[in-house]
């Protein structure tokens, strides 16, 4: 471990750099046997038969699995039960999957796999979601009895009265794309039963360890009992994790038990864009009602959410992006109508942002043009119009809980990048050289963790040994962004202990009750809130034990520097000795807390309510050119300011925010998943382009720490705040650059043509 | 055959020969640090140094390193477990979130900063550029890169 006063500290770095660290591709197991999935090459059809036999025969070949050997039930979901583990009544997206093939090496699964057949009758695919939502449309799921998953609405204020308020409305339609997370650790998994009770142990790289315990469970028609899922480290996540990598450890499962022996399941690249979900691309409509003082009146707005194949948790998703359909600005009448719609092409689920990156690409380019309009600049725009201390949001929700720091973080990003002398520099699509510089600015307020998405807790446990030494555990899943680390720190800073004492016990399901998921930014939030009640909970313990010893009462013991405290003359015992003596008395320094979030409120019908405990604030801005001969954007600079609550670990809280900002970089410029005819064409890395280190722009990050009441440490969240920004303040930068405005993504600049007269509107 | 591995030598059987290193390292050897993340040679998640230049192995056999000296991350801290200075650095600027590329991306550094000592940010930038991360947004692993050079300009 390296030292905690080491600038940055994680209780995973030095097996990580040192390359000791095992991720599941890396386990061995003895008598392992290599599974590859089967793909039926087709997009819609109904399927008449999976002919298997050629497979089956191929030397080194086990068995070869189809949705009649799934014992339990064979369709899972979150929300709707409409995903498979193997396709049985159709083929809705060109990644299901028909059969899995089990042999003795991952060469003959994987050359097998591809003798698999599926006989099927084609249907005409749905590929286009407005075209789905036609009545005509061929439905994705028939018992469903339409395309449409779900419908959200916003309905506050009267939006006709809103724009009768107006001096001008203005009104444009916006398009995202499909883009994939890009874990650099493919989905893999390795299930082994267990010699001595019949248990099977899942070892995978997923980032809902309850969740896929209970998929495989129910796949395998067993209890939840007889399932352990057990952490290991793992190669990113960023919500793709979710569903689809659950799958991939219950079709594992499931051949381990039928088999007996230890199955492995290693994604290769291409598996894995094919299968797994995606971000949804969306289709907004957007009309804002527009004072000339520059007060917006009114928003009217109509999404539009392509979920593909299956349900996952596009309802969740496109709530956030309802609820948050005015970024963080003041709306008096607004009606919002979303719809998620099944198609046939690729999933789309969670992904770091969960609906709000769709939609802040669509409200930051909205206010600029408003703000054009209106004669005024973007900022001073938004500043009248932005949610300040004790506002109301559009569903209603007075923000009076937490320090409202939208103009705080707004006022930090200016100042450091200079915004204001720079804007003055912008070319506008005029310059004197082929670079056209430009500066854009992008800001959003966020509901923390879950909301009205979900159940809310996190449990924490805090085992102190008989020497001095703690094993913590909590139910948050350490994703890759460190958050093992981060519930160290707090359960030390709160015990008063040296870093050193704790481990943080390797996660099992069977160990500590289901927590939820590590989604929704909850991790620090939730678990931390966990492991501070859990600590508080041990110091009373402990206090109760030596308040005598110590001379005072026990709400007057103190914990700092390994020491346990009376009062100020010095009495103290040392924290391990304490320990000693606890083990003696036979009195368990073992707690178990449980943290829940405060209540929200919903109304489906209204749109209206607290839709989240509490918000966080951000804002990134950046500097880039534009190539006018190519078109070529070269970001030079970028800023984000965050209010994180409080950072435990602030070098890592960096880390997380210069990943969201490259990651939205890639969103703006590069990223898309293509397809034909709904077969996907970007299938690895080389055709799919995420973020390069020469594509970054150098990055600065300013925390802004406004500690949360509802939350027992005071942090909040930053894992998806960090992704929803940089993608519209650089289509705003290049707005400046060029004079042009994009409302679709990936922005894709040709050579630019001749400077007009003024352009203001999308083009 | 031979290969020299780590400064160890090891004799291949021929019956590896035609298998991919990337594989015979990691199972073979269990040396696991190298990660196979594309097997198109487009990540750099595989990279090991063979004669302290950089290659990618998922895309490269056995044979292909005959009587070649070869460096995997497992080789890069001292025999006693201190950790090299590069490592260190890595370590102390944050520049490991889900370390799925640290391993390969250490090594393209090191045999940068074997060739370029004293290297501006985007030099370093720059020699990076082959290497994915998606968690990290390379900053941080830049910091580390920039931070860990003094040690290569003291060497030799
Ligand atoms: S795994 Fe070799 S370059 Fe990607
Ligand atoms: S740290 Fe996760 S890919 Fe680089």
């Amino acid at each position: 471990m390296s030292k905690p006063e080491a600038k940055c500290w994680r209780n995973d770095a030095h097996a990580k750099v040192t390359g000791r660290a095992k991720f599941t591709d890396d386990l061995k197991f003895v008598n392992v046997l290599h599974a590859a999935p089967a793909y039926s090459g087709l997009v819609h059809a109904r399927i008449l038969s999976i002919d298997t036999g050629a497979a089956e025969k191929v030397p080194g070949v086990v068995r070869v699995l189809t949705a009649k050997d799934v014992p339990g039930v064979n369709r899972f979901g979150q929300i709707i039960r409409d995903m498979r583990i193997f396709a049985d009544d159709k083929i809705r997206y060109d990644g299901d999957v028909v059969a899995m093939v089990i042999a003795e090496t991952r060469e003959i699964a994987i050359q097998a796999a591809l003798l698999v057949r599926t006989n099927a009758e084609p249907l005409p695919a749905v590929l286009d979601p407005e075209a789905a939502m036609l009545p005509e449309a061929p439905l994705v799921h028939e018992n469903h009895g339409s395309n449409i998953v779900n419908t959200h609405v916003v309905r506050r204020g009267d939006v006709a009265e809103g724009f009768k308020q107006a001096d001008f409305i203005l009104e444009e339609k916006f398009q995202t794309q499909t883009i994939e997370h890009a874990y650099m650790e493919t989905e893999a998994a390795i299930c082994v039963p267990r010699s001595t009770d019949g248990v099977i142990e899942v070892y995978g790289s997923m980032q809902h360890p309850f969740s896929t315990r209970r998929f495989v469970a129910a796949c395998l028609g067993v209890t939840l009992a007889e399932i352990e899922v057990i952490g290991t480290p793992m190669g990113g996540g960023f919500g793709g994790k979710d569903d689809t990598a659950a799958i991939v450890c219950a079709r594992t499962a499931l051949a381990a038990k039928l088999l007996g022996r230890p199955v492995k399941l290693v994604y290769r690249r291409e598996w894995s864009m094919r299968e797994s979900y995606k971000r949804h691309p969306y289709r907004v409509h957007y009309k804002m009602g527009v004072t000339n003082a520059g007060r917006i009146t009114a928003v009217q707005c109509r999404i539009v959410a392509d979920g593909g194949a299956y349900c996952s948790v596009t309802p969740w998703v496109t709530w956030r992006s309802t609820v948050q359909c005015c970024g963080p600005y003041v709306v008096e009448h607004v009606q919002c109508d979303t719809f998620g719609v099944y198609t046939n092409n690729v999933v789309a689920g969670a992904m770091r942002g969960f609906g709000s990156p769709q939609m802040n690409f669509v409200i930051e380019q909205m206010v600029e043009v408003a703000a054009q309009r209106a004669g005024l600049s973007g900022i001073e725009f938004r500043r009248r119009n932005l949610v300040r201390q004790g506002s109301v949001t559009i569903t209603g929700q007075k923000l009076d809980g937490h320090t409202v720091a939208m103009e705080q973080v707004l006022n930090a990003v200016l100042k450091e990048i200079d915004y204001e002398t720079k804007l003055k520099r912008c070319a506008h699509g005029r310059g004197e050289t082929d670079e056209l510089y430009g500066i854009g600015l992008a800001m959003s307020y966020r509901g923390v963790s879950l909301g009205a998405e979900g159940v809310d807790f996190c449990a924490a446990i805090i085992n102190a040994q008989a020497d001095g030494s703690i094993l913590l555990e909590t139910g948050i899943h350490e994703n890759g962004q460190g958050s093992d680390s981060a519930m160290s720190l707090i359960c030390a800073a709160e015990l008063g202990v040296d870093l050193n004492r704790i481990r943080y016990r390797r996660a099992s399901t069977s160990n500590i009750p289901d927590s939820g998921t590590t989604v929704a930014s909850r991790g620090t939030i939730m678990g931390g809130g966990a492991v501070t009640l859990a600590a508080r909970e041990l110091k009373a313990k402990i206090a109760a034990a030596f308040c005598k010893q110590l001379g005072c009462a026990a709400d007057e013991v103190r914990f700092k520097d390994d020491f346990i405290w009376g009062r100020a003359d010095g009495a103290r015992i040392a924290f391990g000795d304490a320990m000693r003596q606890m083990w003696q008395l036979q009195q368990f320094p073992f707690t178990f807390a449980t943290f829940r979030a405060p209540r929200v409120s919903w109304d489906e019908h209204t749109g209206q309510g607290d839709a989240y405990f509490t918000w966080v604030y951000g804002c990134q801005a950046v500097e880039l050119t534009v190539n006018k001969k190519t078109g070529k954007v070269k970001l030079l600079n970028a800023v984000a300011a965050h209010d994180v609550g409080r950072a435990v670990n602030p070098e890592m809280v960096r880390g997380q925010i210069y990943g969201g900002m490259a990651m939205s970089a890639g969103y703006a410029l590069h990223e898309e998943v293509k397809a034909t005819a709904g077969k996907m064409t970007t299938l690895n890395l080389n055709t799919y382009r995420i973020p390069r280190s020469t594509d970054v722009p150098k990055m600065k990050v300013i925390l802004v720490e406004n500690p949360d009441p509802v939350s027992p440490t005071g942090a909040k969240s930053i894992g998806e705040p960090a992704n929803e920004l940089l993608a519209p303040a650089i289509a705003n930068a290049i707005f400046h650059a060029t004079g042009r405005r994009h409302c679709s993504l990936p922005i894709r600049l040709g050579a630019l043509p001749e400077p007009t007269a003024c352009a203001e509107g999308c083009q | 055959m031979k290969l020299f591995v780590n400064g160890k030598e090891i004799e291949v059987p021929a019956a590896a020969m035609e298998k991919r290193i990337v594989e015979f390292l990691r199972e073979d050897l269990d040396l696991t640090g190298a990660k196979n993340a594309c097997d198109i040679g487009a990540c750099g998640a595989c990279t090991i140094l063979v004669n302290d230049e950089p290659s990618r192995i998922c895309i490269k056999l056995v044979k292909d390193f005959a009587g070649q000296r070869i460096l995997t991350i497992e080789g890069m801290a001292a025999p006693d477990g201190t950790l090299h200075p590069l490592q260190q650095a890595f370590v102390d600027c944050g520049a490991i979130q889900c370390g799925y590329c640290t391993p390969g991306m250490v090594l393209t550094a090191h045999a940068f900063l074997l060739k370029h000592p004293r290297p501006t940010r985007g030099e370093i930038r720059a020699a990076i550029f082959k290497n994915l991360c998606r968690c990290t947004g390379y900053q941080q692993i830049i910091d580390a890169v920039e931070q860990a050079a003094p040690h290569y300009q003291n060497r030799k």
